[in-house]
């Protein structure tokens, strides 16, 4: 019976959001579409990948879902309840559960509390290792999982490096023993050599303590080595969704191509002869975005019917959505051909 | 500024030498002057640049590739010190030991810098185009309107639109990317021989990233710049760098051209940066090369490799005696004891499982 009860659950997504929308009022007449409908579901044990450029809203997005602000429409559940009209214990519960890691490890840590006082502040909180001994044993443990050590724990926040700060960080989000875990811009701040470490470090937590994580990075070679699956994000609204090798191996959204081929390898040759798809033109502002499909003003195959309404983010095939007319045209002469044919 | 002297910069360039490389760099050492101690940043290093080549300094932050860009300058203030005995030739002639009139015409006019961020490296309260035009004034002989006309030409040619608009803008009024372009198009109004680019495209996103690299490598094509391009990421360089320095603590701990850095490194630190990125093409979720601990103190650097602390295959020799470089051709050599020929066999085959190509992926 619970067995059951167990493969049930699991099907059941960890998070889910609907139609999720975060407007920012920024003058008397000027509103920024930070978000802007965006759906999509993450399942328990997996990573999501968010990524786009700079101002796409893929912080907010991350910031809505853990509850840190509170979303002008759209739901927001976590484990089928929704994340802002929690109250109370239930509240409490959600806070201990998904915790969050800051991109800044300079400004997320208090530069006047010990490493000790930082991880164990959450666990006072939620009334955790309420023993003395206990909770300096779980302060040690912790450290000793991040690769930090106990002498650590007595030291002030200056007295380390970007990559140990991180690794203090995600000690923190570890102390009250979350489910699930937003990572933002988690390494971007972090030297080549560090970055390695620390992505190391949260593929091997995950595996071992089962966690959950939504990844956000402007580094798509990074979040596709971390994810399961990858949201590519523009201006606000998801343009591609699907399984992080399907997303490698066949881009569909022109934007996701783009994308794809400005990021540098390293490696001479394949840079020697591949062709890069350079986009005119830089990201227009979130305040008055372009009619249509937010993408259409920089798109090379913009047709007549992107510049009136928005391409709705439709399953393309098993898994793969994309929100693109030109990749659902095919599907839609098929299903024309297929009706032609009865 | 109008009582300024305004030398022709062509003139003095017909002057010089024009054969042997562009610049010379050698046994350049600063130090900086800290309470702690005197933190030796660039520690006797030595490389040139041939004539429209490009060159890629690659590291870490704090390996020193920003110092060696400013000394290349004559950008070194106290409390930092360039070093009695280091010698930086630019176009035949001693870069340290010009005068004030010479330095003024060799800085903006005939070596340009690109920093990394381009909101402080931009004055707030002046207007984009007058940035352009002053540069412009001090080093040509044009006048106001000339100066004016070229500088709005400038702005057109590195792809920022509506040039007359811009010109009259503020740098605020500025996109990240944008920023970066009018850096760019100072950087080269004077037509400059070299253009030194401190992590350009850093701060920016992927798709701008593109933008910028290909307008840096249009001009090193139509023009003939020379370029010192510095950098932590061996994915920019790689499309982009004729040559390849890679610097740590310091020093230089491998450099040869880019087929040779990327398709055979022979430095366990270069092995360790390459496979410290992930790719595209990569396996999901695979275990990443991770270099343990961090870089060594420079106030009082290791007796021996400065390296040898993080490297995997360190041996006694490494923690006594600072290795001398091993030349592999004319252009690639690189300092470490593995390539000695008393080098004992178990270490090399254990090194051969190491090597880490940039061409293939990472075998697990």
């Amino acid at each position: 019976m619970s067995s059951e009860k167990k493969s049930a659950a699991a099907k059941e997504p960890l998070v889910k959001v609907e139609h999720l929308k975060q407007y920012f009022k920024v003058s008397r007449k000027a509103t920024v579409k930070a978000v802007d409908d965006v759906s999509f579901e993450i399942m328990p044990g997996e990573t999501l990948g968010l990524v786009g450029e700079s101002g796409c809203g893929k912080t907010t997005c991350g910031r809505c879902v853990v509850g840190m602000y509170t979303p002008t429409s759209g739901t927001v559940t976590y484990r089928g309840k929704d994340v802002h009209s929690l109250k109370g214990k239930e509240k409490k519960e959600f806070n201990k559960e998904v915790q969050v890691i800051f991109q800044d490890p300079y400004a997320s840590l208090d530069p006047r509390m010990t490493v000790s006082e930082i991880i164990g502040e959450g666990m006072d909180i939620h009334h955790l290792y309420m023993d003395k001994d206990a909770r300096r044993n779980r302060i040690g443990e912790l450290l000793h999982m991040v690769g930090l050590n106990q002498e650590h724990a007595n030291r002030f926040i200056h007295e380390f490096s970007g990559g140990q700060r991180q690794r203090i960080g995600i000690a923190r989000a570890l102390a009250v023993e979350p489910k699930f875990i937003m990572c933002d811009e988690p390494v971007s701040a972090l030297d080549v050599s560090i970055q390695a470490q620390v992505a190391n470090l949260l593929i091997s937590l995950q595996e071992r303590m089962g966690l959950t994580y939504l990844f956000i990075a402007h580094d798509l070679a990074m979040v596709k080595h971390i994810s399961d699956r990858v949201a590519v994000m523009y201006l606000g609204a998801v343009m591609e969704l699907a399984d992080s090798h399907e997303l490698y191996e066949h881009p569909m959204h022109p934007y996701t191509k783009a994308l794809m081929s400005a990021i540098p390898i390293a490696d001479p040759h394949t840079e020697d002869t591949r062709q890069r798809i350079v986009l005119e033109g830089e990201v227009p502002s979130p305040i008055n975005p372009p009619p249509g499909c937010k993408f259409q003003n920089r798109c090379a195959y913009a047709m007549e019917c992107c510049h009136k309404a928005a391409p709705p983010l439709e399953e393309v095939s098993p898994g793969h959505y994309v929100a693109c007319y030109l990749c659902q045209k095919g599907k839609e002469a098929a299903a024309a051909a297929a009706e032609e044919a009865k | 500024m109008s009582e300024q002297t305004k030398p022709n910069t062509e003139a003095s360039a017909n002057a010089a030498p024009a054969d042997g490389p562009l610049l010379n760099v050698e046994h350049l050492r600063v130090s900086y002057h800290t309470y702690a101690g005197e933190v030796q940043s660039v520690r006797d290093i030595s490389f040139h640049v041939d004539r429209g080549e490009i060159l890629a300094i690659i590291g870490e932050s704090g390996c020193g590739k920003s110092v060696t860009a400013r000394s290349i300058m004559s950008l070194i203030r106290k409390p930092g010190e360039i070093k009695e005995g280091s010698k930086i030739t630019f176009d035949g002639r001693d870069v340290l030991s010009f005068s004030k009139k010479e330095m003024r015409q060799y800085r903006g006019g005939e070596c340009g810098m690109i920093f990394q961020d381009a909101l402080v490296a931009l004055d707030p309260t002046m207007r984009v185009g007058k940035q352009i035009m002053e540069n412009l004034r001090i080093h040509t002989n044009m006048s106001k309107s000339e100066a004016a006309k070229e500088a709005t030409r400038l702005l057109g040619a590195v792809g920022i639109p509506n040039p007359e608009q811009r010109f009259k803008e503020y740098p605020f009024e500025f996109s990240g990317g944008m920023r970066q372009r009018a850096m760019i198009a100072m950087a080269v109004a004077c037509q400059p021989k070299l253009v030194i680019a401190d992590e350009p495209t850093t701060a920016l996103d992927v798709t701008i990233q593109a933008q910028i690299m290909e307008l840096l490598k249009r001009l090193r094509n139509e023009d003939g710049t020379s370029i010192i391009l510095i950098t932590h990421d061996f994915g920019v360089v790689a499309g982009f760098a004729d040559r390849i320095v890679v610097m740590y603590a310091g020093q230089i701990v491998e450099s040869g051209t880019r087929e040779e850095i990327f398709y055979n490194p022979q430095h366990p630190y270069t092995w360790a940066l390459l496979g410290a990125v992930p790719r595209l093409d990569w396996q999901n979720k695979q275990v990443l090369r991770t270099i343990r601990g961090t870089p060594p103190d420079l106030i009082a650097p290791p007796k021996g490799c400065p390296f040898a602390n993080r490297c995997e295959l360190c041996m006694n020799v490494c923690l006594e005696e600072d290795p001398a470089y091993t030349p592999f051709s004319t252009s690639h050599k690189a300092k470490c004891w593995l390539h000695d020929p008393d080098c004992p066999q178990e270490v090399l085959e254990e090194a051969n499982q190491f090597k880490v190509k940039g061409g293939d992926p990472l075998e697990q």
